[in-house]
């Protein structure tokens, strides 16, 4: 299989990038040192190429329809500008992907939308969204413009400031999870409020041929795969593929910890099952840990109670930076799940001692 | 990018650099290593008195991103131990030749160590 290169490939490796695959794409997941990243976007500001990322975008008269039927969340709440996170789920009721979902200024007089699927999920998102437009007759246009659109994400506490400079100040007033077309060094960048790494900042979505353009205008430190891991594990944000996945992990979101994006009063795919979850309550569920005893808790690592049997398996797991106390995501039974509980976390071959704690890890905006 | 590989030292394939001094071996990984694993996070190492076999695992290292083993580049007992890695294990990054150093090993054989790589041959394996 041939990697996906972001349009910023060839100047991330000559800034000294190590590269990584990830969903498909060829990825830097270093430029200078994890913790030097990390700490940047915590106390200042880091600037991240998610070009990765699907870009799907619809449009007509039936646009709001067909969103609101294969997503999660409620999009009529959604005006121009406003986005939501979402989960797209089977009839199940189980997650096939998480999306961020973005109302555009209307097109011919039609709502329009964009959403965000996760890197390498955009051909079978676009692939679903057509096959139920036409199944249920709806009048929408849908297009995958992973490729047309490049995305950069610039976060931590001086990204604001950094970001308004740029664009002269046409988004300082933007809320969180709002978003505008901003002009920047001459190029249109649909600049959203959003984020992946508990801090304030912006994702900012232009042509790929402006990638550079994009990227020397928001000069700050350059930040990889590796940081954003860091980061939006301390957020306590799930990561697709990892905490849930279709195929190795199906999840429900009620189990995943992102109940807050089924919107139950409306109609959905998938939205019976989880009507029927939500009121049976689940069995299981994604808690966040901190190991007591020394050691790096893993993904596919082994949870068992204080007796040492296996109740369930780490998701996501690291050092974190800002905390410099080991951390993770796992899933177990919801009798193990209240804060305080004692676990073990199996670290090649011996038990560690861990806490369930709440999530976030950390303060987030 | 170049990394330093000083030759007053042997070379294991898996990484680790070997300094014989009246038949102790003081143990660390290299500075090619380190690159490659990022910022590390932990280490686990043997105790003090603990026998170790040439090319066997002694101890792990992790960084943020990966997991790693380390081997014994000689035969012997467990003399000493950095302890202070247990608090600073960015003392491997920052200094992998000097102050990273891992542990020192009483060898059986200080002749084992001819079979390791030279400096040159270890440059050539990363080059």
């Amino acid at each position: 299989m041939t990697l996906s290169k972001p349009p910023l490939w060839e100047h991330h490796g000559d800034r000294g990038a190590k590269f990584t695959e990830f969903g498909g794409w060829d990825m830097p997941v270093e430029f200078d040192s994890i913790q030097t990243e990390h700490a940047a976007v915590r106390d200042d500001a880091g600037i991240f190429d998610v070009s990765h990322m699907g870009q799907i975008h619809v449009t007509g008269p039936d646009a709001t329809e067909l969103m609101q039927r294969l997503t999660s969340n409620d999009v009529t709440r959604l005006e121009v500008g406003d986005s939501q996170y979402a989960v797209i789920t089977d009839e199940e009721g189980v997650i096939v992907d998480d999306t961020v979902v973005y109302r555009l200024p209307d097109e011919d007089g039609e709502p329009t939308y964009l959403f965000v699927p996760n890197a390498g999920t955009d051909e079978a998102a676009h692939e679903r969204w057509i096959g139920h437009r036409n199944e249920w007759g709806l009048e929408a246009t849908v297009d995958n413009r992973t490729d047309e659109y490049a995305m950069v994400a610039v976060q931590g506490p001086n990204a604001p400031d950094l970001v308004e400079e740029a664009a002269d100040g046409s988004v300082a007033d933007l809320g969180r999870f709002e978003a505008t077309y901003a002009t920047i060094d001459g190029v249109e960048c649909w600049t959203a409020r959003t984020g992946y790494t508990g801090e304030d900042g912006f994702e900012l979505l232009f042509p790929s041929t402006e990638a550079e353009r994009i990227w020397t205008a928001l000069d700050c430190q350059p930040c990889g795969l590796g940081a954003r891991d860091t980061l939006r594990l301390e957020a306590g944000f799930v990561l697709a593929g990892q905490d849930f996945d279709y195929e190795s992990n199906p999840r429900t979101p009620y189990e995943a910890g992102i109940g807050f994006t089924v919107a139950l009063d409306t109609e959905f795919v998938g939205r019976d099952a989880l009507a029927a979850v939500d009121d049976e309550g689940v069995d299981e569920q994604l808690v966040g840990f901190q190991l007591i005893d020394r050691g790096v808790p893993r993904h596919g690592y082994d949870i068992t109670n204080t007796d040492g049997r296996v109740i369930g398996t780490v998701t996501s797991g690291t050092m974190s930076p800002t905390l410099e106390q080991s951390i993770g995501l796992g899933y177990v039974p919801v009798e193990y799940a209240d804060p305080g509980t004692t676990l073990q976390v199996v670290v090649r071959g011996r038990s560690k001692k861990a806490r369930v704690e709440t999530t976030p890890f950390i303060d987030t905006v | 990018m170049s990394f330093d590989t000083p030759d007053d030292r042997r070379y294991m394939e898996s990484h680790e650099w070997a300094l014989e001094d009246d038949g102790v071996v003081r143990v660390g990984i290299t500075d090619f290593a380190q690159d490659e694993l990022g910022d590390v996070v932990f280490v686990e190492f043997p105790d003090e008195g603990d026998a170790l076999e040439q090319d066997a695992e002694f101890g792990v290292i992790e960084s943020i991103k990966a997991v790693s083993d380390l081997y014994a580049p000689v035969s012997g007992e467990v003399v000493a131990i950095n302890e202070e890695l247990f608090d600073a294990p960015e003392l491997v990054n920052e200094d992998p030749f000097g102050d990273g150093w891992m542990l020192e090993i009483d060898a059986d054989d200080a002749d084992e160590l001819e079979e390791l790589l030279s400096a040159a041959e270890y440059e050539e394996q990363i080059a």
